[in-house]
């Protein structure tokens, strides 16, 4: 990098388009590199953590989890937060089951319907906290309990067992990929490009960096948040019905304590809880480091309060690194 | 030229070694010496992003030079924090307003250093004394207990001066601490400053408004690109001559062309809110300047936020381009696209996206400019828009990729005139639009200003540099405690005239 005087843009020569590699390696390379070294360590120390079953515990909970983080990146980023992913999953997952067991309804038409769920649950989480302007952590804690409720109530507290009518989502394979993993990576490049191309996106940072300022250069941010909650709502739907596909059934406890660990995972990716900084490729990745973790540790035959603590460590440990990062991002731009 | 050294003088009581200090990419300062003697002030001068705040932030322990070193009293200084500074003698009002918004004023003066009575605030105690702060530099009108939020970006800049006058120090750093103050308060505080030197204090004074220097300092140090070029006593050169040290050129003249006013663009008619601003009419046509005079408080700025929505007004109506039927303006977005762009005094709470590109930040009020297909931004396109907007203002910065945030002050404040310049509104508000831009930025924007009157934009300037009204306006506007006083054409104004007007409200309210 070269000193030299501050000058005045050189406005004779348009703006050159200059891939930054330094801020590119800054970015990823620490989690490419935890991620490679938990996957290296658990293999050195443990036999069966390069086995079949390993592979399928993680493959089987990646797609739900990164879908749900896809959305909790967005609420994070408008400065938000959303509590309620986890039963909304549960109670998009419920009305699927009733309506294909109890009333015999098509796939598809119980598909919309839980999609159609999903979507109401967000948009309530989005207009109650904008129109009164309500902290999204009171409104969607609040819609934790309504949610998990209604989803005991829609199945009277049963398991759903469907059976293979619902089963066929997860079952479908594309190229060696299940469904549920191919929609999951789509989510995750679809939702990283609105994130960082489109004016949709560019609203959200801007939101979550200084509303105020938004609001007085004319552009309304109600509906941009109303928007985000909307999508994480549709987003959970969407876990839901992967879910339920993959377990042919539709549980109303399903999801508990899906927020923290979807909190975790993009937290852990560097999205900040203070809003205006978020990447959606990066919570990915927060994902996985979060799912290699829990099934290497169980190869390792790990309690269950182990995991807990070493989880937990996990992601302090990962903010303060990302606190390095981008002081590092920083002085490299 | 002049060398300090060859004075007979007392030991200086701050001294800086070759100080230099590099962020990526630019040399914020290369190598500065200074003396700073007791009881002198020294006004440090330059354009934007010349190093004055840079150096004011490395004395005060904000910053850490890369090399040199600092004498205080003699003794070395290196400064680990603020706080430490501070216990040294050394203390600096900043050139951004570091207020926290939420807390009331008396919490705010005395946020280091609470009195506790069994573990709780002394509210009685801070209050009071936060009152005898503020009255003593005549701030009788603002109470302790109210919200920092509350009041404008100049009460909010009185309220930092007084916290740090009333802490007591050697060596005071007031960085551009006039820049949104009227002629009232800046003599207050002038006051106060010449209070201080004959106590023996040491005093930098940064500041763009030249007749301030002239008038308050002893010695003159002129900054370019980061490098010392001169330190001059200030009776021994003119304000040219300073000017022409800042940029390295002469600056042409403020040019007030004779502009022939076309058709109304705005009328406002009985605009309300509590007794902030009580029954103002008036009108702007197109291709005029009108500006806004007034002290600080008499409600210019909530005015302005009125007639964009940005605050509900209790009544009245404003009227669009002649037209009979009111304007259904009820949100700054419906302003925004009625043509109406107003450009706020607090742009670090009410205009920056700091943390994000000089890009992003001129480009957000008109994104659909930029992004043609479905919402998709074309990246092209909003790296020209914004390398174009940013030209016209001759923003100082690595690129348009650069973060606001690492820009300074002056710069800071291009970027939001250039936002709206981007989004080219017919009616254009600013308000303060020359808070901290350096003198020879200062004329370009008059310029600007003088050639989008003559495109046919109506276009109103509060400001709190009369001077500045008097150069551009077509009509000056005098506000005075929530009413419209006067408006002056043209040819019809006097400093004085003014004055009396600005007063006015106050003085019948004391009747
Ligand atoms: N945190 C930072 N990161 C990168 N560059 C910085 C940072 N702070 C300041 N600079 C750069 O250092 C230079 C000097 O800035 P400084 O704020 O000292 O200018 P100034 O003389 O106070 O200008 P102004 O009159 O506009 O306030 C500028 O080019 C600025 O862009
Ligand atoms: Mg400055």
């Amino acid at each position: 990098m070269t000193v030299q005087e501050a000058k005045v843009l050189d406005y004779e020569t348009p703006p050159p388009r200059r891939v930054n590699y330094t801020a590119f390696v800054v970015e990823y390379l620490g989690l490419v590199l935890a991620l490679v070294g938990l996957i290296v360590i658990f293999g050195l120390r443990s036999r069966s953590f390069f086995s079949p079953a390993t592979f399928r515990t993680i493959a089987n909970q990646i797609p739900a989890t990164v879908i749900v983080a896809v959305g909790m990146t967005y609420v994070l980023i408008i400065a938000g937060i959303d509590l309620s992913v986890g039963s909304v999953l549960a109670l998009s997952g419920a009305v699927l089951g009733v309506l294909m067991k109890e009333y015999h309804l098509s796939l598809f038409v119980a598909m919309a319907a839980a999609l159609g769920t999903g979507l109401l649950c967000g948009l309530v989480n989005g207009i109650v906290s904008v129109r009164w302007r309500l902290p999204s952590f009171i409104v969607t804690l609040g819609m934790l309990e309504i949610a998990r409720g209604l989803a005991h109530m829609v199945t009277e507290s049963r398991t759903q067992y469907i059976g293979s009518a619902v089963g066929v989502i997860a079952a479908t394979s594309l190229a060696g990929l299940s469904l549920p993993f191919i929609i999951a990576i789509l989510t995750a490049l679809l939702g990283q490009l609105v994130l960082s191309c489109t004016v949709f996106g560019r609203y959200m940072v801007a939101i979550g960096t200084n509303e105020e300022a938004v609001r007085l250069s004319g552009v309304d941010p109600r509906p941009v948040k109303i928007a985000v909650f909307a999508i994480v709502g549709v987003l959970c739907a969407v876990a839901a019905i992967i879910d339920t596909s993959r377990l042919e059934s539709a549980a109303p406890n399903a999801g508990a304590g899906l927020e923290l660990q979807v909190i975790a995972a993009t937290v852990i990716g560097g999205t900040s809880l203070m809003g205006g900084r978020g990447s959606v490729i990066r919570s990915l990745f927060g994902v996985m480091i979060i799912a290699v973790l829990g099934a290497g540790l169980a190869t390792l035959g790990a309690r269950d309060e182990t995991k807990r603590v070493v989880t937990g460590c996990v992601i302090v440990a990962a903010v303060i690194l990302d606190y390095y990062r981008h002081r590092l991002g920083r002085s490299s731009r | 030229m002049l060398k300090h050294t060859t004075l007979p003088m007392p030991p200086p009581l701050l001294q800086l070694r070759l100080l230099s200090k590099a962020y990526p990419g630019v040399r914020a300062l290369a190598e500065i010496s200074l003396d700073l003697l007791p009881g002198e002030v020294h006004a440090l001068v330059g354009e934007n992003g010349a190093g004055k705040s840079t150096l004011g932030r490395i004395v005060c322990g904000l910053t850490h030079s890369d090399s040199g070193q600092m004498l205080l009293r003699g003794q070395p200084y290196s400064p680990a924090s603020r706080p430490d500074a501070r216990r040294l003698g050394v203390g600096m009002v900043m050139q951004e307003l570091n207020l926290i918004p939420t807390l009331t004023v008396a919490e705010n003066v005395f946020l280091s250093r609470m009195p506790r009575r069994l573990g709780f605030i002394d509210y009685a105690t801070i209050n009071s004394q936060t009152r005898q702060i503020l009255h003593m530099l005549g701030l009788v009108d603002i109470e302790p207990d109210r919200m920092i939020a509350s009041l404008g970006v100049g009460q909010q800049q009185m309220v930092e001066i007084a916290d740090v006058l009333s802490r007591k120090c050697d060596v005071l750093i007031l960085d551009e601490p006039t820049a949104a103050l009227t002629g009232r308060e800046t003599d207050l505080l002038f006051k106060q400053i010449r209070r201080l030197k004959s106590e023996g204090v040491a005093i930098v004074y940064i500041s763009h408004r030249m007749e301030e220097i002239k008038r308050i300092a002893d010695r003159i140090t002129v900054l370019r690109d980061g490098k010392w070029i001169a330190t001059h006593q200030a009776a021994g050169i003119s304000i040219d001559e300073v000017i022409r040290l800042m940029v390295g050129r002469e600056l042409g003249e403020a040019s007030s062309r004779k502009r022939t006013p076309g058709p109304v663009a705005l009328r406002v008619e009985n605009l309300r809110r509590g007794n902030v601003v009580r029954d103002v009419s008036f009108q702007v046509h197109r291709g005029e300047i009108l500006g806004f005079a007034g002290l600080m408080g008499s409600g210019r700025t909530e005015t302005m936020r009125l007639i964009f929505a940005a605050d509900r007004r209790d009544a009245g109506h404003v009227y669009l381009h002649g037209s009979s039927t009111p304007a259904r303006i009820r949100s700054p977005r419906d302003a925004v696209r009625a043509g109406i762009a107003l450009l706020t005094e607090d742009r670090k709470q009410q205009g920056l996206l700091l943390p994000m590109p000089i890009r992003a930040n001129i480009t957000l009020p008109k994104m659909s400019a930029v992004a043609p297909v479905a919402g998709w931004i074309s990246g092209g396109k909003e790296r020209t828009a914004a390398h174009r907007y940013a030209r016209v203002l001759s923003v100082r910065a690595r690129s348009t990729e650069q973060s606001v945030v690492e820009l300074s002050g002056g710069n800071q404040q291009k970027v939001i005139v250039a936002r709206w310049l981007y989004r080219d509104c017919d009616i254009l508000i600013f308000d303060e639009p020359t808070r901290g831009i350096d003198v020879g930025a200062k004329f370009e924007i008059y310029h600007l200003l003088s050639d989008l009157a003559e495109q046919g934009k109506a276009i109103v300037v509060v400001s709190s540099d009369l001077q500045e009204l008097m150069a551009i306006s077509d009509r000056i506007a005098v506000m005075s405690a929530g009413r419209l006083a006067a408006i002056f054409p043209r040819g019809q104004w006097t400093q004085d005239s003014i004055m009396a007007a600005a007063l006015s409200g106050y003085r019948a309210a004391a009747v």
